[in-house]
């Protein structure tokens, strides 16, 4: 395609059929204490 | 759902229900838009009335970018609907397992910081350190409600913990005990002022924790202003040289150093360059969180400035990058192709439910935010959780129970934002610190933005070579 550059496709969608392991580091043990930053975070299964 | 926005030359288009990120140009960002608006209609009278609106481009462009458009539609990559909602409702009916604390080592501090929420270490009551008995029980506790999780998380907090540090020692030895138990891994964490910080300290913490948060605000004068020392010096002289060789000691990784901007300081750009120039390779600074009487908080005639603060130091920050002394801004992390799955996205932060914080003597609440505050006390480490009710209010909170969050585009990134904030400023979990939603937003905008340059960086590199 001429017009765009996808930088991510679906992503998002396609984990919706594992449900979560909750194996990931909870958001604010992090470096926030006072916000929710939750879309930084890696999924511990892809590391 | 689609969110578009210009940034430093990029045209970006999110489409927030799949995931996908786009960068785009002016021909396609602007097919894009007319394209929502008339996305119910059939394809020829979406080119007609493309063609009445878009008079700067060709028929043939038009149509070009309107075939792409649809591809990428039929991909599921745009316009993708939201189908998660459903997902929530099995998701809250799930049993919920406790995976990290936040331990109160101390409430007690060795600084008089002004905006602190803890009231200087005491939040709301005496001050108290924790004893090795309540954490060593406040541990077996996370192990017998952890379930089949693995991976555990424990941050020694405050206060300041290093006012109790023996007893973090004692902790940390006895979660080393429990993991050869019960077969789990703690992932142990400190954040600390640095008064008290020496070299055993910094010895004992690069063995065993797996994260530090080193508190400073950035500049001498903006640090030692909100954090002063209690006998008014300055704190900025004792703790830059310690986190210094903190942070060379841990090869610049698996540490932060964390600062606040307030009202007072709403070029805060400076300070994280500030910080970067010290050397630290690891930043995070956020917004004060304050109630609009406090003098230093962040007021809504701060906006437009903060905004173009994020933009300033995104294109800084893209410019050290390729000058190859680059460093990592917390709030500007975004992970596009490994990022949270949708179940971590809706569940949030964790707290009431994953996450929950330990006073020192024992009481659970649902985060560090809520300690001290009765209504919110879920129990302690000895019986467990017994204020089921509140732990469900807890368990109910994601973004589609949120009003406010429902249609904004950033809620996958923020997963609803911080229930403390929002229970700070409207009394209720549910809603949302409406200044901290439109600074967030930035947030994300930038670090898209970032991506998507250093994507294109990435790609000129690769022709020159």
């Amino acid at each position: 395609m001429k017009h765009v550059k996808t930088l991510t496709d679906k992503t998002l969608k396609s984990t919706m059929a594992k449900g979560g392991c909750g194996e990931c580091q909870t958001s604010c043990q992090s470096a926030c204490k006072t916000s929710c930053t939750v879309g930084n975070q890696t999924c511990e299964n892809k590391r | 759902m689609i969110h578009q926005y210009k940034n430093n030359g990029y045209n970006i288009v999110l489409d927030v229900c799949s995931g996908a990120v786009h960068v785009v140009d002016d021909l396609l960002y602007d097919v894009i838009a007319c394209y929502e608006e008339n996305n119910q209609n059939a394809r020829e009278t979406t080119l007609t009335s493309l063609t009445d609106k878009l008079t700067q481009y060709s028929h043939e462009d038009l149509q070009e970018a309107l075939e792409e458009v649809e591809t990428l539609r039929s991909r599921g990559e745009l316009f993708a609907e939201d189908e998660y909602e459903s997902f929530v409702m099995d998701f809250k009916r799930r049993k919920t397992v406790v995976k990290a604390l936040c331990l109160h080592i101390a409430h007690d501090c060795n600084l008089g910081c002004r905006y602190c929420f803890a009231e200087e270490g005491e939040y709301h009551g005496d001050r108290s350190l924790m004893s090795v008995e309540v954490g060593k029980q406040a541990l077996d506790f996370l192990i017998a409600n952890s379930g089949n999780r693995r991976n555990l998380e424990v941050d020694f907090f405050g206060g300041e913990p290093t006012m109790n540090f023996e007893v973090v020692k004692e902790l940390v030895r006895y979660g080393r005990q429990l993991e050869r138990q019960y077969d789990k891994k703690f992932r142990f964490t400190l954040t600390t002022n640095g008064i008290l910080l020496n070299d055993e300290m910094m010895e004992f913490a690069n063995r065993e924790m797996a994260n530090v948060v080193l508190s400073i605000d950035g500049r001498k004068s903006v640090n030692d202003y909100m954090r002063p020392a209690k006998n008014g010096k300055s704190s900025y002289d004792i703790i830059v040289p310690k986190f210094q060789r903190f942070a060379e000691l841990r090869n610049q990784t698996n540490y932060y150093v964390r600062g606040t901007y307030t009202h007072y300081n709403t070029d805060f750009s400076e300070d994280v360059l500030h910080l970067a120039d010290l050397g630290f390779q690891q930043i995070s600074v956020e917004p004060v969180v304050a109630g609009p009487e406090e003098p230093y908080a962040i007021q809504e005639s701060d906006l437009p400035k903060l905004m173009e603060e994020y933009d300033k130091l995104a294109r800084e920050m893209i410019k050290r990058n390729k000058n190859g002394n680059g460093f990592r801004f917390f709030h500007f992390m975004i992970d596009l192709s490994q990022g949270p799955c949708v179940a971590k996205r809706l569940s949030g932060c964790g707290s009431g439910t994953e996450y929950l914080a330990v006073t020192p003597w024992g009481d659970l609440y649902p985060c560090h935010q809520f300690v001290g505050q009765e209504e919110f006390k879920l129990g302690n480490v000895y019986d467990g959780i017994q204020a089921e009710a509140v732990r469900d209010e807890f368990k109910l909170c994601n973004v589609y129970a949120k009003e406010k969050c429902r249609n904004c585009f950033a809620r996958f990134y923020c997963s609803g934002g911080c229930a403390a904030n929002a229970y700070h400023f409207h009394g209720n979990i549910l809603d949302a610190y409406d200044i901290g939603c439109e600074l967030q937003k930035k947030r994300i905008e930038c670090a898209i933005m970032i991506e998507a340059a250093l994507a294109d960086q990435e790609e000129k590199e690769k022709k020159e070579a």
